[in-house]
């Protein structure tokens, strides 16, 4: 994949996937550092220590559909490749956290992308998620919450078209002022 | 730079439009979105779908994920789904196509059958 926002919508679908009612998307960047940290959070049914034990493991899936899991093996193996490392933490019945570190300059390392759209896609997939997501960067920070955004709409549906786009062009406005160098 | 102030003024505009809305029409558009649907387009294609539906004010067709299928050489994937009608499965479906299909198929009632799953199957 060439982008870092598509290996986050991959990794929260399994969110999705899991039945959370909750994701929660992190970005950190620090140039000083040389440090970006991406996580995804959610309250999903979680795994328990078997699976979590091979979720790295490219032939780990509980899918019927096909017997090897890819996700996750792939988030894993480009987090490496950029000088930094994935981790996951998961509790049956309360939830998983993944995470990827990345060294900034790293030439493996693939552009951040579209994050606006990432986000579009997830509360597409699923209206009833809620999806929070933070960005951090060099010590700018922009955050956003469907809550929220659904408590002001009251009563509007998150998904009219309408409000997606304006939702769309917040998001692109707000993201790119932060992340500007 | 837009602010969350904003977001009233769309709410307004947004429920006069609803409660002139006569009867949904059932339509479904989902789009495949596991590891291979992402990796093959498949976010591209839902933007695209999500826009054309909203460039041409068609409010009451509901889009959705579908998870894997098993058939990774075909995504992306996209069914349409009109109520008394057969389900229909687009493979290989790239932007250009996902308005063609919002076009052709939703708004005009005409699956394009060339792009279905069951002309190659
Ligand atoms: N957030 C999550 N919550 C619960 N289980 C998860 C989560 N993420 C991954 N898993 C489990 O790990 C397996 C492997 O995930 P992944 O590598 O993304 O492959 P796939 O989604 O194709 O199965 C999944 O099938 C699922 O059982
Ligand atoms: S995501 Fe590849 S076969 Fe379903
Ligand atoms: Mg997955």
């Amino acid at each position: 994949m060439k982008e870092l926002s598509l290996y986050i919508l991959d990794i929260a679908q399994n969110s999705i996937k899991a039945g959370a009612k909750n994701i929660s998307i992190k970005l950190e960047i620090d140039h000083k550092k040389d440090f970006m940290k991406v996580s995804i959070e959610d309250d999903g049914c979680g795994m328990d220590d078997e699976l979590l034990k091979k979720a790295f493991d490219p032939f780990t899936t509980t899918r019927k559909e096909r017997k090897v899991g890819l996700g996750l093996p792939f988030f894993k193996e480009l987090a490496l490749q950029c000088g930094g490392d994935a981790k996951i933490r998961s509790q049956k019945g309360v939830g998983t956290y993944v995470e990827g570190t990345f060294k900034l300059s790293s030439i493996d390392l693939i552009p951040i992308g579209d994050i606006p759209s990432t986000i579009i896609s997830l509360i597409v997939s699923n209206s009833d998620v809620d999806v929070s997501f933070e960005i951090m960067s060099d010590g700018r920070k922009f955050s956003f919450n469907t809550l929220d955004i659904k408590k002001l709409l009251n009563g509007v549906k998150i998904t009219e078209p309408s409000v997606l786009r304006w939702l769309i062009e917040y998001l692109e406005e707000n993201i790119n002022c932060v992340m500007e160098v | 730079m837009k602010s969350i102030e904003e977001l009233e003024k769309i709410r307004k505009e947004t429920l006069e439009k609803v409660n002139l809305r006569k009867d949904r029409n059932g339509i479904r558009i989902t789009v495949g979105m596991a590891t291979c649907g992402i990796a093959a387009g498949a976010r591209p294609v839902m933007m695209a779908i999500l826009d054309e539906l909203g460039k041409r004010n068609i409010t009451d067709v509901v889009v959705a994920e579908t998870g894997c299928i098993g058939m990774c050489k075909y995504e992306p994937m996209v069914d349409v789904y009109v109520p008394g009608q057969e389900k229909v499965t687009y493979i290989k479906v790239d932007e250009n196509k996902a308005r063609q299909i919002v076009a052709e198929h939703v708004v005009n009632g005409h699956p394009i059958k060339e792009w279905t799953i069951s002309s190659v199957e």
